[in-house]
């Protein structure tokens, strides 16, 4: 054990940065500038920036007296780390990029405390375990700022989807269509069935396609959604036809025991639309030569 | 007590309920409706549900029950105008009302019983 006690320890690392602020600046850059550093998403003034505020930061925690992250001395420097991990992750930086920010701070830093404590073992070990400590949970708070960044991103996209991926389409007079893409869970079920009862009275509609060429899969739940669709528009006076049903869905539908046998199913949206087109009494005549065939 | 009104409309029978249906009124429509279909020798029914906002599972039951009695005093019955929120309600339910006729609105319903009575 050191005989120094700790918060001594800590101010002996704050006055060695400050006598060697210029040399440790430049040495992180350095170490920046290597593997990681991102030249075309970020600029070197920008970079030498953030670099001293966040030595300024640094000497000041470290003036506070205390190597544990956790405590409230650092605040302030954990406020800086959120708002540099948040602004790259929006720009486009990899986690490892963002938190190669203050890892890349430990080699200068650990060489200015070999140079000042290469004699005195004892110090020079407690002094190393202790900046470990700190720069560690420091890389590691980025690395946690930067996740939660790229949750938020995703979740945003996520309720942005689900919104757009609903569209109901008028294919004709009394004929809708709802063309589904991607996997149906029970809440954009939810939005789904929402979305076609409230077209179906708008429009007055009375036949409604729903169309399943985009769902790459169907399991239970997904017929099982789609069947209390299909219920629902039936109560509210609308038939409903299941198009697109592809040769591998009818094989699961099968092998699942799913009972569409009450719903119109169609392979392609083309004989759902003649379907719909014929119960609505609606029939068309091919011209040949621009004249009526018969 | 408030009733629920029955119209004669050729030899059809057509029931519009606009208010909040509570069990009570639901089972005095069960009774008016069937002595009416009697009474009138009446050959179809159309209940317009299009104001109903809220329903619950005995008011479901109650449709079904309806359809099936006038089916067995040979009248055809059909809902017509249910709101997407009650269509919800009842397939959650589960009461998809296997028996009853559907249509979007009152002129739509009025087809369908004309159609069946004339094919019939």
């Amino acid at each position: 054990m050191s005989t120094i006690p700790r918060n001594d320890r800590t101010r002996q690392v704050s006055a060695l940065l400050t006598r060697n602020e210029e040399t440790f600046v430049n040495e992180w850059l350095r170490q920046m500038s290597g593997a990681t550093r991102r030249s075309d998403l970020m600029k070197e003034t920008e970079l030498r920036t953030q670099c001293s505020q966040f030595l300024r930061l640094l000497q000041n925690g470290l003036n506070g007296g205390d190597f544990n992250f956790q405590s409230s001395t650092w605040d302030k420097i954990r406020e800086m780390l959120s708002e540099i991990s948040r602004s790259r992750a929006i720009q486009g930086f990899t986690p490892a990029e963002t938190a190669s920010f203050v890892f890349s701070a430990k080699r200068p830093l650990f060489t200015l405390i070999r140079q000042e404590f290469g004699i005195d073992a004892d110090s020079l070990a407690a002094q190393m375990w202790a900046t470990t400590e700190l720069l560690d949970a420091m890389g590691l708070y980025t690395a946690e700022v930067f996740q939660k960044s790229r949750e938020d991103v995703i979740r945003r996209q996520q309720e942005e989807l689900l919104e757009l991926s609903t569209p109901v389409v008028k294919l004709w007079d009394g004929v809708l269509a709802l063309p589904i893409i991607g996997t149906l869970d029970s809440a954009r079920t939810q939005v789904v069935m929402e979305s076609l009862l409230q077209a179906i009275v708008q429009t007055n509609s009375r036949v409604a396609i729903i169309d399943i060429t985009g769902v790459p899969t169907v399991d239970t739940v997904v017929a099982q959604h789609l069947l209390k669709t299909v219920t629902a528009a039936r109560l509210m006076g609308a038939d409903c036809i299941i198009s697109g049903v592809r040769p591998q869905i009818a094989q699961t539908i099968v092998h699942l025991g799913i009972n569409l046998t009450d719903v119109a199913t169609k392979a392609t949206l083309a004989a759902a639309f003649q379907i719909a087109l014929q119960r609505l009494g609606v029939s068309f005549v091919k011209e040949q030569n621009g004249k009526p065939n018969s | 007590m408030e009733k629920i009104p029955i119209l004669k409309m050729g030899e059809f029978l057509l029931v519009t309920i606009q208010v909040d249906m509570h069990d009570r009124l639901a089972m005095a429509l069960q009774d008016d409706l069937t002595n009416a279909i009697s009474e009138t020798e009446a050959r179809g029914v159309l209940i317009d549900i299009s104001s109903l906002e809220i329903v619950d599972s005995f008011i479901g039951r109650m449709l079904a029950n309806i359809a099936a009695m006038s089916r067995v005093l040979d009248a055809q019955t059909v809902v017509v105008g249910m709101q997407p929120a009650v269509a919800i309600t009842l397939v959650e339910l589960g009461l998809s009302l296997p028996g009853v006729r559907t249509a979007l609105n009152v002129d739509a319903g009025m087809e369908v019983l004309r159609a069946s009575v004339n094919g019939a």
